[in-house]
Protein backbone atom coordinates (compact mmCIF):
# COMPACT_ATOMS: atom_id res chain seq x y z
CA UNK A 1 0.00 0.00 0.00
CA UNK A 2 1.69 2.92 -0.85
CA UNK A 3 0.79 6.43 -0.06
CA UNK A 4 -1.65 7.35 -3.04
CA UNK A 5 -3.80 4.61 -1.79
CA UNK A 6 -3.00 5.72 1.70
CA UNK A 7 -3.82 9.25 1.69
CA UNK A 8 -4.69 10.67 -1.93
CA UNK A 9 -7.33 9.03 -2.60
CA UNK A 10 -9.28 9.14 0.83
CA UNK A 11 -8.40 13.02 0.96
CA UNK A 12 -9.98 13.11 -3.04
CA UNK A 13 -12.42 10.97 -1.63
CA UNK A 14 -13.52 12.96 1.20
CA UNK A 15 -13.08 16.41 -0.78
CA UNK A 16 -15.96 15.32 -3.11
CA UNK A 17 -17.93 14.44 -0.71
CA UNK A 18 -17.49 17.42 1.23
CA UNK A 19 -18.11 19.34 -1.90
CA UNK A 20 -21.10 17.17 -2.77
CA UNK A 21 -23.14 17.32 0.51
CA UNK A 22 -22.33 21.18 1.13
CA UNK A 23 -24.08 21.55 -2.85
CA UNK A 24 -26.61 19.23 -1.71
CA UNK A 25 -27.42 21.50 1.60
CA UNK A 26 -28.19 24.16 -0.48
CA UNK A 27 -30.39 22.56 -3.03
CA UNK A 28 -31.87 20.82 -0.07
CA UNK A 29 -33.58 23.40 1.61
CA UNK A 30 -35.09 24.28 -1.93
CA UNK A 31 -36.35 21.38 -2.32
CA UNK A 32 -37.87 21.86 0.83
CA UNK A 33 -38.92 25.28 0.92
CA UNK A 34 -40.83 24.46 -2.64
CA UNK A 35 -42.28 20.93 -1.35
CA UNK A 36 -43.58 22.10 1.79
CA UNK A 37 -45.00 25.37 -0.41
CA UNK A 38 -46.98 22.83 -2.51
CA UNK A 39 -48.12 20.44 0.40
CA UNK A 40 -50.05 24.05 1.58
CA UNK A 41 -51.20 25.33 -2.50
CA UNK A 42 -48.39 27.66 -1.73
CA UNK A 43 -45.60 28.38 -4.47
CA UNK A 44 -42.65 28.25 -2.13
CA UNK A 45 -39.18 30.45 -3.44
CA UNK A 46 -40.18 31.36 -6.98
CA UNK A 47 -38.68 35.08 -7.34
CA UNK A 48 -34.93 34.63 -6.77
CA UNK A 49 -33.99 33.52 -11.17
CA UNK A 50 -36.07 31.08 -12.82
CA UNK A 51 -38.11 29.17 -10.44
CA UNK A 52 -36.06 30.78 -7.72
CA UNK A 53 -33.64 28.30 -8.33
CA UNK A 54 -30.90 30.59 -7.33
CA UNK A 55 -32.54 31.14 -3.72
CA UNK A 56 -30.09 29.10 -1.85
CA UNK A 57 -27.00 31.25 -3.36
CA UNK A 58 -29.33 34.42 -2.23
CA UNK A 59 -29.51 32.91 0.93
CA UNK A 60 -26.15 32.32 1.39
CA UNK A 61 -24.87 35.33 0.34
CA UNK A 62 -27.28 37.54 2.83
CA UNK A 63 -25.44 34.80 5.92
CA UNK A 64 -22.27 35.97 5.01
CA UNK A 65 -22.93 39.58 4.69
CA UNK A 66 -25.36 39.82 8.18
CA UNK A 67 -23.27 41.71 11.13
CA UNK A 68 -21.65 39.33 13.49
CA UNK A 69 -23.60 39.53 16.77
CA UNK A 70 -21.96 38.07 19.81
CA UNK A 71 -23.89 38.44 23.31
CA UNK A 72 -21.74 40.09 25.76
CA UNK A 73 -23.06 37.06 28.15
CA UNK A 74 -22.34 33.76 26.10
CA UNK A 75 -18.68 31.61 26.61
CA UNK A 76 -17.38 33.28 23.64
CA UNK A 77 -15.38 30.33 22.75
CA UNK A 78 -18.00 27.84 22.87
CA UNK A 79 -20.59 29.87 21.15
CA UNK A 80 -18.42 30.16 18.15
CA UNK A 81 -17.01 26.41 17.53
CA UNK A 82 -20.23 25.11 18.28
CA UNK A 83 -22.09 25.04 14.50
CA UNK A 84 -18.66 23.75 13.31
CA UNK A 85 -18.80 21.17 16.22
CA UNK A 86 -22.02 20.62 14.51
CA UNK A 87 -21.75 20.34 10.84
CA UNK A 88 -18.50 18.43 11.51
CA UNK A 89 -20.39 15.30 12.99
CA UNK A 90 -22.37 15.48 10.28
CA UNK A 91 -20.21 16.17 7.57
CA UNK A 92 -17.83 12.98 9.87
CA UNK A 93 -20.76 10.26 9.29
CA UNK A 94 -21.05 10.14 5.82
CA UNK A 95 -17.47 8.29 5.62
CA UNK A 96 -18.28 4.90 5.96
CA UNK A 97 -21.39 4.82 3.61
CA UNK A 98 -20.83 3.09 0.63
CA UNK A 99 -22.41 4.90 -2.73
CA UNK A 100 -21.63 2.37 -4.78
CA UNK A 101 -19.26 -1.22 -5.23
CA UNK A 102 -15.85 0.14 -7.20
CA UNK A 103 -14.34 1.12 -10.59
CA UNK A 104 -11.19 0.97 -12.13
CA UNK A 105 -9.49 4.50 -12.51
CA UNK A 106 -5.77 4.94 -14.08
CA UNK A 107 -5.07 0.86 -12.67
CA UNK A 108 -6.01 1.46 -9.61
CA UNK A 109 -9.40 -0.08 -8.01
CA UNK A 110 -11.30 2.71 -6.38
CA UNK A 111 -14.14 1.53 -4.11
CA UNK A 112 -16.87 4.30 -3.90
CA UNK A 113 -16.61 5.04 -0.02
CA UNK A 114 -14.20 7.09 1.99
CA UNK A 115 -13.32 4.16 4.78
CA UNK A 116 -14.59 0.72 4.22
CA UNK A 117 -14.89 0.23 8.45
CA UNK A 118 -15.98 -2.89 9.92
CA UNK A 119 -18.09 -1.46 12.29
CA UNK A 120 -19.73 1.27 10.23
CA UNK A 121 -22.55 0.81 11.41
CA UNK A 122 -21.46 1.53 15.01
CA UNK A 123 -19.28 4.57 13.58
CA UNK A 124 -22.19 6.15 11.86
CA UNK A 125 -24.38 5.89 15.68
CA UNK A 126 -21.39 7.59 17.73
CA UNK A 127 -20.21 10.05 15.61
CA UNK A 128 -24.15 11.13 14.91
CA UNK A 129 -24.03 11.54 18.76
CA UNK A 130 -21.14 13.25 18.97
CA UNK A 131 -22.45 16.07 15.95
CA UNK A 132 -24.94 16.31 18.54
CA UNK A 133 -22.73 17.56 20.79
CA UNK A 134 -22.83 20.98 19.01
CA UNK A 135 -27.04 21.24 19.32
CA UNK A 136 -26.50 21.13 23.14
CA UNK A 137 -23.11 23.03 24.14
CA UNK A 138 -24.60 25.80 21.55
CA UNK A 139 -27.29 25.86 23.55
CA UNK A 140 -25.59 25.91 26.71
CA UNK A 141 -23.25 28.25 25.87
CA UNK A 142 -25.77 30.87 24.66
CA UNK A 143 -26.38 31.56 28.38
CA UNK A 144 -30.18 32.50 27.89
CA UNK A 145 -33.07 30.03 29.55
CA UNK A 146 -34.45 29.29 26.18
CA UNK A 147 -31.32 27.58 24.36
CA UNK A 148 -30.48 25.97 27.70
CA UNK A 149 -34.02 24.27 27.43
CA UNK A 150 -33.57 23.38 24.02
CA UNK A 151 -30.19 21.90 24.21
CA UNK A 152 -31.65 20.04 27.27
CA UNK A 153 -34.41 18.93 25.36
CA UNK A 154 -31.97 17.46 22.06
CA UNK A 155 -29.84 15.92 24.94
CA UNK A 156 -32.96 13.66 26.82
CA UNK A 157 -34.46 13.05 22.67
CA UNK A 158 -30.82 11.99 21.93
CA UNK A 159 -30.58 9.59 24.89
CA UNK A 160 -34.18 8.38 24.19
CA UNK A 161 -34.24 7.50 20.36
CA UNK A 162 -31.01 6.35 20.29
CA UNK A 163 -31.80 3.25 22.26
CA UNK A 164 -34.42 2.57 19.85
CA UNK A 165 -32.50 2.96 17.06
CA UNK A 166 -29.64 1.16 17.90
CA UNK A 167 -32.36 -1.57 18.90
CA UNK A 168 -33.62 -1.91 15.16
CA UNK A 169 -30.00 -1.51 14.19
CA UNK A 170 -29.08 -4.78 16.59
CA UNK A 171 -32.04 -6.35 14.28
CA UNK A 172 -30.23 -5.76 11.11
CA UNK A 173 -27.12 -6.94 12.72
CA UNK A 174 -28.54 -10.41 14.04
CA UNK A 175 -30.09 -11.13 10.39
CA UNK A 176 -27.13 -9.65 8.00
CA UNK A 177 -23.94 -11.02 10.74
CA UNK A 178 -22.14 -8.00 10.41
CA UNK A 179 -21.99 -4.30 11.19
CA UNK A 180 -19.87 -3.47 7.94
CA UNK A 181 -22.11 -1.39 5.32
CA UNK A 182 -20.93 -3.81 2.66
CA UNK A 183 -21.89 -6.83 3.94
CA UNK A 184 -25.41 -5.17 5.13
CA UNK A 185 -25.84 -3.87 1.56
CA UNK A 186 -24.87 -7.60 0.34
CA UNK A 187 -27.21 -9.58 2.58
CA UNK A 188 -29.88 -7.12 0.61
CA UNK A 189 -28.92 -8.58 -2.98
CA UNK A 190 -32.17 -10.53 -3.48
CA UNK A 191 -34.33 -8.82 -0.99
CA UNK A 192 -34.51 -5.61 0.94
CA UNK A 193 -34.28 -5.84 4.53
CA UNK A 194 -37.73 -3.48 4.62
CA UNK A 195 -39.42 -6.81 3.86
CA UNK A 196 -37.67 -8.87 6.61
CA UNK A 197 -37.67 -6.26 8.91
CA UNK A 198 -40.88 -3.73 8.73
CA UNK A 199 -40.79 -3.29 12.26
CA UNK A 200 -37.32 -2.86 12.82
CA UNK A 201 -37.97 -0.50 9.72
CA UNK A 202 -40.71 1.72 11.26
CA UNK A 203 -38.65 1.83 14.42
CA UNK A 204 -35.51 3.18 12.84
CA UNK A 205 -37.07 6.02 10.14
CA UNK A 206 -38.94 7.05 13.48
CA UNK A 207 -36.08 7.58 15.72
CA UNK A 208 -34.22 9.01 12.55
CA UNK A 209 -36.30 11.57 12.31
CA UNK A 210 -36.05 12.40 16.38
CA UNK A 211 -32.27 12.05 15.65
CA UNK A 212 -31.64 14.98 13.37
CA UNK A 213 -34.28 16.95 14.73
CA UNK A 214 -37.03 16.64 12.10
CA UNK A 215 -40.13 18.25 12.42
CA UNK A 216 -42.79 17.24 14.55
CA UNK A 217 -40.07 15.90 16.15
CA UNK A 218 -37.73 19.00 16.62
CA UNK A 219 -37.76 19.29 20.32
CA UNK A 220 -34.71 21.24 20.62
CA UNK A 221 -35.83 23.92 18.63
CA UNK A 222 -39.71 24.17 19.39
CA UNK A 223 -40.47 27.43 17.91
CA UNK A 224 -43.75 28.08 19.77
CA UNK A 225 -42.47 27.26 22.96
CA UNK A 226 -38.58 28.27 23.37
CA UNK A 227 -38.28 31.05 20.62
CA UNK A 228 -35.61 28.67 18.38
CA UNK A 229 -34.55 26.47 21.33
CA UNK A 230 -30.71 26.14 21.14
CA UNK A 231 -30.17 28.38 18.07
CA UNK A 232 -31.71 31.09 19.92
CA UNK A 233 -28.76 33.28 20.08
CA UNK A 234 -27.31 32.45 16.83
CA UNK A 235 -27.56 34.73 13.89
CA UNK A 236 -25.88 34.91 10.12
CA UNK A 237 -23.31 32.79 9.29
CA UNK A 238 -23.48 31.04 12.64
CA UNK A 239 -26.98 30.24 12.17
CA UNK A 240 -26.61 29.29 8.62
CA UNK A 241 -24.01 26.64 9.61
CA UNK A 242 -26.48 24.89 12.17
CA UNK A 243 -28.70 24.77 9.50
CA UNK A 244 -26.27 23.27 7.06
CA UNK A 245 -25.73 20.39 9.93
CA UNK A 246 -29.56 19.98 10.51
CA UNK A 247 -29.89 19.55 6.52
CA UNK A 248 -26.68 17.53 6.27
CA UNK A 249 -27.83 15.51 8.90
CA UNK A 250 -31.14 14.65 7.33
CA UNK A 251 -29.42 14.04 3.76
CA UNK A 252 -27.66 11.19 5.74
CA UNK A 253 -29.70 9.79 7.43
CA UNK A 254 -32.12 9.36 4.34
CA UNK A 255 -28.90 7.66 2.67
CA UNK A 256 -28.29 5.38 5.50
CA UNK A 257 -32.19 4.54 5.86
CA UNK A 258 -31.55 3.53 2.02
CA UNK A 259 -28.54 1.80 2.65
CA UNK A 260 -29.63 -0.50 5.71
CA UNK A 261 -33.28 -1.22 4.84
CA UNK A 262 -33.62 -0.42 0.78
CA UNK A 263 -30.76 -2.23 -0.15
CA UNK A 264 -28.63 0.50 -0.32
CA UNK A 265 -26.67 1.05 -4.19
CA UNK A 266 -28.17 -2.27 -5.58
CA UNK A 267 -30.90 -2.10 -7.94
CA UNK A 268 -31.93 -3.29 -11.74
CA UNK A 269 -28.75 -3.14 -14.22
CA UNK A 270 -27.07 -1.35 -11.09
CA UNK A 271 -24.42 -4.36 -11.94
CA UNK A 272 -24.09 -2.70 -15.19
CA UNK A 273 -22.35 0.47 -13.98
CA UNK A 274 -20.65 2.33 -11.04
CA UNK A 275 -22.57 5.90 -12.22
CA UNK A 276 -26.13 3.83 -12.29
CA UNK A 277 -25.14 2.27 -8.62
CA UNK A 278 -24.82 6.11 -7.37
CA UNK A 279 -28.38 7.05 -9.21
CA UNK A 280 -29.80 3.92 -7.38
CA UNK A 281 -28.90 5.56 -4.07
CA UNK A 282 -29.90 8.72 -5.17
CA UNK A 283 -32.94 7.75 -6.19
CA UNK A 284 -33.80 5.92 -2.84
CA UNK A 285 -32.64 8.82 -0.79
CA UNK A 286 -34.45 10.75 -2.69
CA UNK A 287 -37.84 8.95 -1.95
CA UNK A 288 -36.32 8.86 2.18
CA UNK A 289 -36.07 12.76 1.68
CA UNK A 290 -39.23 13.26 0.13
CA UNK A 291 -40.95 11.35 3.32
CA UNK A 292 -39.26 13.25 5.48
CA UNK A 293 -40.77 16.68 3.74
CA UNK A 294 -44.18 14.92 3.90
CA UNK A 295 -44.57 13.94 7.53
CA UNK A 296 -42.64 17.71 8.58
CA UNK A 297 -46.26 19.06 5.92
CA UNK A 298 -48.25 17.06 7.67
CA UNK A 299 -48.17 16.38 10.68
CA UNK A 300 -48.35 18.91 13.60
CA UNK A 301 -45.27 18.96 16.74
CA UNK A 302 -45.95 15.72 19.35
CA UNK A 303 -45.97 17.81 22.99
CA UNK A 304 -42.58 17.06 24.43
CA UNK A 305 -43.43 15.10 27.25
CA UNK A 306 -46.03 12.92 25.08
CA UNK A 307 -42.76 12.43 22.75
CA UNK A 308 -40.59 10.93 25.90
CA UNK A 309 -43.74 8.61 26.78
CA UNK A 310 -43.73 7.32 23.32
CA UNK A 311 -39.86 6.70 23.27
CA UNK A 312 -39.58 4.98 26.55
CA UNK A 313 -43.17 3.16 26.89
CA UNK A 314 -43.58 2.33 23.15
CA UNK A 315 -40.67 2.45 20.59
CA UNK A 316 -37.89 0.54 23.15
CA UNK A 317 -40.26 -1.93 23.99
CA UNK A 318 -41.25 -2.74 20.34
CA UNK A 319 -37.59 -2.79 19.39
CA UNK A 320 -37.03 -5.03 21.96
CA UNK A 321 -39.54 -6.89 21.01
CA UNK A 322 -39.03 -7.13 17.23
CA UNK A 323 -34.72 -8.16 18.34
CA UNK A 324 -36.33 -11.15 20.30
CA UNK A 325 -38.71 -12.14 17.78
CA UNK A 326 -35.94 -11.43 14.95
CA UNK A 327 -33.13 -13.28 17.30
CA UNK A 328 -35.31 -16.39 17.63
CA UNK A 329 -36.47 -16.45 14.19
CA UNK A 330 -32.92 -16.31 12.52
CA UNK A 331 -31.78 -19.19 15.60
CA UNK A 332 -34.41 -21.58 13.98
CA UNK A 333 -33.58 -20.54 10.29
CA UNK A 334 -29.88 -21.23 11.05
CA UNK B 1 -52.57 -5.06 24.31
CA UNK B 2 -54.27 -1.63 24.15
CA UNK B 3 -51.20 0.17 23.68
CA UNK B 4 -50.94 -1.25 20.82
CA UNK B 5 -54.33 -0.89 19.11
CA UNK B 6 -53.80 2.48 19.79
CA UNK B 7 -50.21 2.92 17.64
CA UNK B 8 -52.28 1.23 14.70
CA UNK B 9 -55.22 3.85 15.19
CA UNK B 10 -53.01 6.36 15.08
CA UNK B 11 -50.62 5.53 12.68
CA UNK B 12 -53.39 5.22 10.59
CA UNK B 13 -54.92 8.89 11.49
CA UNK B 14 -51.49 10.18 10.65
CA UNK B 15 -51.64 8.08 7.17
CA UNK B 16 -55.00 9.83 6.45
CA UNK B 17 -53.46 13.17 7.13
CA UNK B 18 -50.24 12.67 4.79
CA UNK B 19 -52.93 11.56 2.23
CA UNK B 20 -54.85 14.76 2.30
CA UNK B 21 -51.65 16.98 2.67
CA UNK B 22 -50.58 14.51 -0.72
CA UNK B 23 -53.80 15.05 -2.31
CA UNK B 24 -52.72 19.16 -1.92
CA UNK B 25 -49.47 18.50 -3.38
CA UNK B 26 -50.76 18.53 -6.55
CA UNK B 27 -53.37 20.85 -7.05
CA UNK B 28 -53.01 24.48 -8.48
CA UNK B 29 -51.26 27.00 -5.89
CA UNK B 30 -53.88 29.51 -4.89
CA UNK B 31 -51.53 32.31 -4.43
CA UNK B 32 -52.02 35.03 -5.84
CA UNK B 33 -48.32 36.30 -7.78
CA UNK B 34 -48.84 39.98 -7.16
CA UNK B 35 -46.63 42.61 -8.86
CA UNK B 36 -47.48 40.39 -12.11
CA UNK B 37 -51.04 39.28 -11.30
CA UNK B 38 -53.66 41.82 -10.34
CA UNK B 39 -55.20 41.41 -7.10
CA UNK B 40 -59.05 40.68 -6.76
CA UNK B 41 -60.98 43.36 -4.27
CA UNK B 42 -64.60 44.22 -3.66
CA UNK B 43 -65.84 47.45 -4.86
CA UNK B 44 -66.48 48.93 -1.67
CA UNK B 45 -62.71 48.67 -0.78
CA UNK B 46 -61.36 51.45 0.56
CA UNK B 47 -58.11 52.41 -0.71
CA UNK B 48 -56.05 55.74 -1.04
CA UNK B 49 -58.74 58.77 -1.15
CA UNK B 50 -59.14 60.65 -4.16
CA UNK B 51 -60.82 64.08 -4.81
CA UNK B 52 -63.86 64.26 -6.88
CA UNK B 53 -64.67 67.11 -9.88
CA UNK B 54 -68.00 67.89 -11.53
CA UNK B 55 -67.90 67.35 -15.06
CA UNK B 56 -67.27 70.80 -16.06
CA UNK B 57 -64.05 70.71 -13.81
CA UNK B 58 -65.29 72.33 -10.97
CA UNK B 59 -64.48 70.48 -7.56
CA UNK B 60 -66.69 69.33 -5.83
CA UNK B 61 -64.86 70.02 -2.94
CA UNK B 62 -66.10 73.07 -0.90
CA UNK B 63 -63.58 73.11 2.27
CA UNK B 64 -66.41 72.80 4.53
CA UNK B 65 -64.36 70.99 7.05
CA UNK B 66 -66.02 68.02 7.86
CA UNK B 67 -63.78 65.14 6.80
CA UNK B 68 -61.07 66.75 8.83
CA UNK B 69 -63.61 66.88 11.92
CA UNK B 70 -64.32 63.70 11.71
CA UNK B 71 -61.07 61.94 11.09
CA UNK B 72 -60.57 59.75 14.09
CA UNK B 73 -56.67 59.84 13.34
CA UNK B 74 -56.56 63.83 12.73
CA UNK B 75 -54.56 62.87 9.29
CA UNK B 76 -56.59 65.39 7.08
CA UNK B 77 -55.72 69.25 7.00
CA UNK B 78 -58.06 71.63 5.14
CA UNK B 79 -57.59 75.62 4.91
CA UNK B 80 -60.12 77.58 3.25
CA UNK B 81 -60.16 80.00 0.83
CA UNK B 82 -63.30 82.33 -1.28
CA UNK B 83 -63.72 81.43 -4.46
CA UNK B 84 -63.07 84.18 -7.15
CA UNK B 85 -66.34 84.57 -9.09
CA UNK B 86 -64.74 85.03 -12.48
CA UNK B 87 -62.72 82.24 -12.16
CA UNK B 88 -64.19 79.45 -9.53
CA UNK B 89 -62.36 76.57 -8.26
CA UNK B 90 -65.25 74.98 -6.86
CA UNK B 91 -69.05 75.66 -7.38
CA UNK B 92 -69.59 76.92 -3.63
CA UNK B 93 -68.19 80.30 -2.06
CA UNK B 94 -65.25 78.50 -0.58
CA UNK B 95 -63.25 76.09 -2.33
CA UNK B 96 -59.85 73.90 -0.44
CA UNK B 97 -56.94 76.04 -0.75
CA UNK B 98 -54.97 73.63 0.29
CA UNK B 99 -56.27 69.46 1.18
CA UNK B 100 -53.67 67.37 2.94
CA UNK B 101 -53.90 63.94 3.83
CA UNK B 102 -51.30 62.14 5.73
CA UNK B 103 -51.40 58.50 4.74
CA UNK B 104 -48.94 57.78 7.76
CA UNK B 105 -51.74 58.76 9.67
CA UNK B 106 -54.89 57.39 7.62
CA UNK B 107 -56.08 54.24 8.93
CA UNK B 108 -58.58 53.79 6.18
CA UNK B 109 -61.84 53.91 8.27
CA UNK B 110 -63.08 56.13 5.40
CA UNK B 111 -65.72 58.52 7.66
CA UNK B 112 -64.60 61.38 6.01
CA UNK B 113 -65.99 59.71 3.02
CA UNK B 114 -69.22 58.95 5.00
CA UNK B 115 -69.02 62.67 5.98
CA UNK B 116 -68.82 64.69 3.02
CA UNK B 117 -71.91 66.15 2.15
CA UNK B 118 -70.83 66.96 -1.28
CA UNK B 119 -69.10 63.26 -2.28
CA UNK B 120 -65.93 65.05 -2.83
CA UNK B 121 -63.68 62.50 -0.87
CA UNK B 122 -64.29 59.04 -1.94
CA UNK B 123 -61.97 55.74 -1.13
CA UNK B 124 -60.37 54.62 -4.01
CA UNK B 125 -59.09 51.15 -4.61
CA UNK B 126 -55.41 52.14 -4.99
CA UNK B 127 -53.48 50.73 -2.13
CA UNK B 128 -50.16 50.32 -2.85
CA UNK B 129 -48.87 53.69 -1.43
CA UNK B 130 -45.44 52.37 0.01
CA UNK B 131 -42.78 55.60 -0.24
CA UNK B 132 -39.21 56.40 0.99
CA UNK B 133 -39.99 58.92 2.83
CA UNK B 134 -42.67 60.39 4.97
CA UNK B 135 -43.01 63.65 3.46
CA UNK B 136 -43.90 62.03 0.57
CA UNK B 137 -46.69 60.32 2.07
CA UNK B 138 -48.68 63.28 2.91
CA UNK B 139 -50.09 63.43 -0.59
CA UNK B 140 -51.46 67.35 -1.65
CA UNK B 141 -54.40 68.44 -3.21
CA UNK B 142 -52.80 68.22 -6.37
CA UNK B 143 -52.16 64.50 -5.82
CA UNK B 144 -55.00 63.36 -4.51
CA UNK B 145 -57.41 64.88 -7.54
CA UNK B 146 -55.35 62.96 -10.34
CA UNK B 147 -57.88 59.86 -10.30
CA UNK B 148 -55.59 56.50 -9.42
CA UNK B 149 -55.13 53.70 -11.80
CA UNK B 150 -55.09 51.00 -9.55
CA UNK B 151 -53.57 47.45 -10.32
CA UNK B 152 -56.59 45.64 -9.25
CA UNK B 153 -59.08 44.09 -10.25
CA UNK B 154 -62.64 44.89 -8.79
CA UNK B 155 -65.01 41.25 -8.65
CA UNK B 156 -68.55 41.92 -9.92
CA UNK B 157 -70.60 41.41 -6.82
Amino acid sequence: MDWIDALLIPAIKSLVVIVVLLLAFAYMTYVERKLVGRFVRRYGPNRAGPFGLLQPIADAFKAIFKEEVIPTEVDKWLYVICPGIAVAGSLIVFGVIPVGDSFMAWGRKITMVVADVNVGVLYVVAMAGLGLYGIFLGGWASNNNFSLLGALRSTAQVITYELPMGLAIASIATITGSLRFGDIIAAQKTLPLIILQPVGFLVYFISGMAEINRSPFDMPETENELVSGYSTEYGGIKFAIYFMAEYINMIVMSILVATLFLGGWQGPFAHLSPLLQLVWLVVKAAVVLFVFIWVRASIPRVRYDKWMKFGWKFLVPLGLANLAVTAVVVALVA
Amino acid sequence: MSALVNAVKGLIQHLRAMGITLRYLFMKPVTVQYPEQPPEIYPRFRGRHELQRYENGLEKCVACGLCAAVCPSGAIYVEAAENDPEHPVSLGERYAKRYEINMTRCIFCGYCEEACPKGAIVMGHEFALADFGRHELVYSKEQLLEPARPHVIVKQV
